[in-house]
């Protein structure tokens, strides 16, 4: 594999993850916000 | 854009389980274990997500703690057989990007537990990411023998945390259980060093049997087991927990301390003639699961 490719590759991977992650702390966040706010479903 | 050749590894973008590496995965099974017990021992339970983000930045600090010293030792860990093959020592990594996650992480963690629970567990994470880093990894370490006697406090906050995220307030039993995971620091990674001794001599790092030689610290591994046997059974005798916790923490310290016993006895000085101090290594985790999961389930029972 080229050098560049590899570069991409690593670049896509660790941006597919940080969106992940980032979508499971707004999820996180919300269900935070009802906890602390005490509404009950 | 043509193809470049770099010299470096580290010129690669880090890939994601290196990154994940820095977190030192496998340490954090027990500081996660041991502040989900702190919490689950506690008098109130907060809602689950509450929780379960408590634990997530139990676990979230722990793995800033691992990156910072990855980041800080990098150098120490290139001459150890045991560390040489991290991404840093390795040049998998750039030095800045372990820096950057785990002061990142540590601020992130430490802000989503006052978020998610109360300021106070967030400032007990904080004092726990701190104390590690600067008081342990960059203070003690390169410096004294008692690095880990003292050093040790540093992973023995998450059952405090992990119950003041619960309860908001400290108490006596989750003070006892910071004392239980302090004196049990010692002989646990005492009699690690004992078999991995010729790492720390040749990283120059002055753990006790690199300093003070083996049979001193076979001799500290069996006192130490003493006061710690002692502290287990300390929540029974102080109406903190039940018989059941009583009877277990007193048979599973017993054998804790024959088996301490069993390496003062010891004579060898190569590693490869260490079983009881593998031996006793192996089962000083065993011990600190089963302590922690009894007194959870002799909670339960008496609730």
């Amino acid at each position: 594999m080229k050098l560049e490719d590899e570069v991409v590759r690593r670049q896509r991977e660790r941006a597919r993850i940080t969106a992940w992650l980032l979508g499971a702390f707004v999820v996180l966040l919300f269900f935070i916000t009802i906890a602390k706010t005490g509404i009950n479903w | 854009m043509p193809a470049v050749e770099l010299t470096q590894p580290a010129a690669l973008p880090a890939d994601w389980r290196d990154i994940l590496a820095l977190t030192k995965p496998r340490v954090m099974y027990l500081v996660v274990f041991t502040g989900l017990c702190g919490m689950l021992a506690a008098p109130a339970m907060p809602p689950a997500v509450l929780g379960f983000t408590a634990i997530l930045c139990i676990a979230l600090g722990a793995g800033a703690c691992g990156a910072l010293n990855q980041w800080y030792e990098a150098d120490l860990d290139a001459k150890m057989r045991r560390t040489a093959k991290r991404p840093l020592p390795a040049g998998r990594m750039d030095r800045q990007v372990a820096l950057h996650f785990g002061v990142g992480l540590s601020f992130f963690s430490v802000l989503l537990m006052g978020l998610a629970t109360n300021w106070l567990a967030a400032a007990l994470l904080a004092a726990s990411i701190l104390f590690y880093v600067l008081i342990y990894t960059v203070w003690l370490k390169p410096r004294t023998a008692q690095n880990i006697v003292i050093g040790g406090a540093a992973g023995a906050f998450p059952p405090l945390i992990g119950w003041v995220a619960a309860t908001g307030h400290i108490a006596p039993l989750p003070l006892l259980l910071f004392a239980i995971i302090f004196l049990w620091t010692p002989p646990h990674f005492w009699a690690l060093s004992l078999f991995v001794r010729s790492d720390y001599a040749a990283a120059g790092i002055p753990m006790l049997p690199v300093v003070a030689g083996i049979p001193s610290t076979r001799r500290q591994i069996f006192l130490y087991s003493l006061p710690m046997a002692a502290a287990a059974v300390a929540p029974w005798v102080l109406g903190l927990a039940g018989p059941v916790y009583g009877a277990s923490a007193a048979i599973l310290s017993f054998v804790f301390v024959v088996l301490a016993a069993r390496v003062l006895a010891n004579r060898a000085t190569d590693p490869a003639q260490m079983a009881p101090e593998k031996k006793l290594f192996a089962y000083s985790v065993f011990w600190l699961f089963a302590l922690f999961a009894v007194l959870v389930a002799d909670r339960w029972l008496a609730a």
